[in-house]
């Protein structure tokens, strides 16, 4: 690379760093802590005795992986305004994300809580726990053991993925990038350096996620 | 430590006991069906207070599942089940939520497979139900969890979680946990199937400790030596039904049903 690509890596990093700081990274967090909320919700609902209740947790789950995540966001912030609701970028990437990780993760800690031996619940109810009880104290514990692994790379696609905002005019990462990149006609240059800011923010999870794994398996033979 | 209900084991001889109005546990005609496949077909049975019932029999006989229904964890499907002169459980009807609580609330299980919650440690473990469901003070109970731990020699592993227990410690936590619930009887469901043969003296040793201190106990086992020596009745269920009990002395040697005596020489002489 010769001189002024350099200098335009450096200078350009500033801009892209504040678009993860200000944009990829809490829109991640906010997305996928109301995301894992609604995940909850749903898969208790899957796991429900009334066929209706699972039903409805099951046809959403369908359509939300059924679908694709740049149409559910295109839906929200330009199909709504139609219907006369009118969301900021922000907050509708803010949904459209949070929407589509309840989906995926629904699956993940149903998948989770099924996991946890029968004796558990058998356990809990014989010293006199109700099942909401059992389920908060002693199986869900469990489960979020059982459930970091896949959470963990639900939450890196999530943090990939919500470059697509910048389809929706949200300053994050990616939009950042784009921007240099129209002005400085270097395309290669940027597109590879926000490749970059990705991946450096992608390792970083992984290496919590390993910090988090162990720390939850403290209480299982190796 | 003694029972809620401490009675002297010495005065209960009179083997009718069980029978008689005052007994702690009653069972009527007890039914239980899986799908087409019905498990208990009629089961009657008592238990007086400071007495131990042993239930025996081949497996798939339903002796586990009456264990499991007195508990709570199966709910029968018609019957009644008495403990003391509290709780009364009509099984024509499904009963309430708080129904079940008062049953479970009389009685304590020790499983098979310990069911140790893995996630907590040995003391959180006993202490779990009397602090976070009895709402006892936790300095007491700790306090009262502690002895026992100490007395069934695991005061050193209580901040142990069970993954770093043997077979044998995990059962007796599991001992201890129930224990701890102040339970008016104490039901056991095959304690030591899954332990290792030199460990199984260690639990029965146990258990027969609390037997002669006064519990109330039914005991779902294979141990025919140990239900001769340490049960006040012992019956023998097959078919979803008690085919024989009485006098575990008498009965182990000389049952009256053909059907008992079958099962007993299989256990005697597997090969």
């Amino acid at each position: 690379m010769n001189q002024s690509a350099w200098e335009l890596f450096w200078t350009s990093l500033g801009p892209i760093v504040h678009g993860a700081i200000a944009g990829t990274i809490p829109l991640a967090l906010a997305s996928f802590a109301i995301g894992i909320t609604l995940a909850l919700g749903l898969a208790l609902m899957r796991l429900s005795r009334r066929r209706w209740v699972s039903g409805i947790a099951r046809v959403y789950i369908s359509i939300v992986r059924g679908t694709p995540l740049l149409v559910q966001l295109f839906v929200i912030f330009y199909g709504l305004p139609s219907l006369g609701i009118l969301i900021d970028p922000w907050p509708s990437a803010v949904v459209a994300f949070s929407l589509n990780v309840g989906g995926y993760a629904a699956e993940v800690i149903r998948a989770a809580i099924l996991s946890v031996p029968k004796g558990q619940w058998e356990a809990a109810y014989m010293i006199g726990m109700s099942h909401r009880r059992a389920l908060t104290r002693i199986i869900l514990p469990q489960a979020a053991r059982v459930s970091v692994p896949p959470l963990s790379n639900t939450f890196i696609s999530l943090v990939k993925d919500t470059s697509l905002a910048s389809l929706i005019l949200v300053t994050e990462l990616f939009r950042e990038a784009q921007q240099v990149a129209a002005f400085s006609q270097e395309f290669m240059l940027l597109y590879l350096e926000a490749a970059l800011v990705y991946w450096v923010i992608c390792l970083g999870l992984s290496s919590i996620q390993s910090v988090l794994e162990k720390r939850l398996d403290r209480y299982v033979a190796h | 430590m003694s029972p809620t209900d401490p009675t002297d084991p010495t005065d209960s001889t009179d083997r009718d006991a069980a029978s008689a109005p005052g007994a702690l546990l009653r069972v009527r005609g007890l039914r239980k069906s899986f799908g087409p496949n019905q498990v208990l077909q009629s089961v009657d049975l008592a238990v007086g207070r400071g007495h131990v019932l042993a239930l025996i029999g081949p497996s798939g006989s339903g002796k586990t599942t009456i264990l499991r229904c007195l508990n709570g964890l199966e709910l029968a499907d018609g019957g009644t089940i008495d403990v003391a002169a509290e709780v009364s459980l009509d099984f024509g009807t499904p009963p309430s939520k708080k129904q079940l609580a008062a049953l479970r609330d009389r009685s304590a299980m020790v499983f098979q497979h310990y069911n140790l919650f893995p996630h907590k440690t040995v003391l959180e473990n006993v202490l779990e139900g009397p602090v976070v469901v009895q709402r006892r003070p936790k300095a007491e109970v700790e306090a009262e969890a502690l002895a026992l731990l100490d007395r069934v020699g695991l005061s050193a592993k209580k901040d142990s979680y069970p993954f770093e227990l043997s077979g044998g410690q995990q059962q007796r936590v599991g001992i201890v946990r129930a224990l701890a619930l102040r339970p008016q009887l104490l039901l056991f469901d095959e304690p030591t199937s899954s332990l290792d043969p030199e460990l199984v003296g260690d639990i029965l040793r146990l258990i027969k400790e609390l037997a002669v201190e006064g519990w109330s106990m039914v005991i779902v086992t294979h141990e025919l030596e140990f239900a001769r020596e340490v049960a006040t009745e012992v019956a023998f269920v097959d078919g979803g039904r008690i085919v024989e009990h009485g006098d575990p002395k008498q009965m182990l040697r000389n049952p009256k049903e053909e059907r008992t005596r079958q099962f007993l020489h299989r256990l005697l002489f597997p090969f």
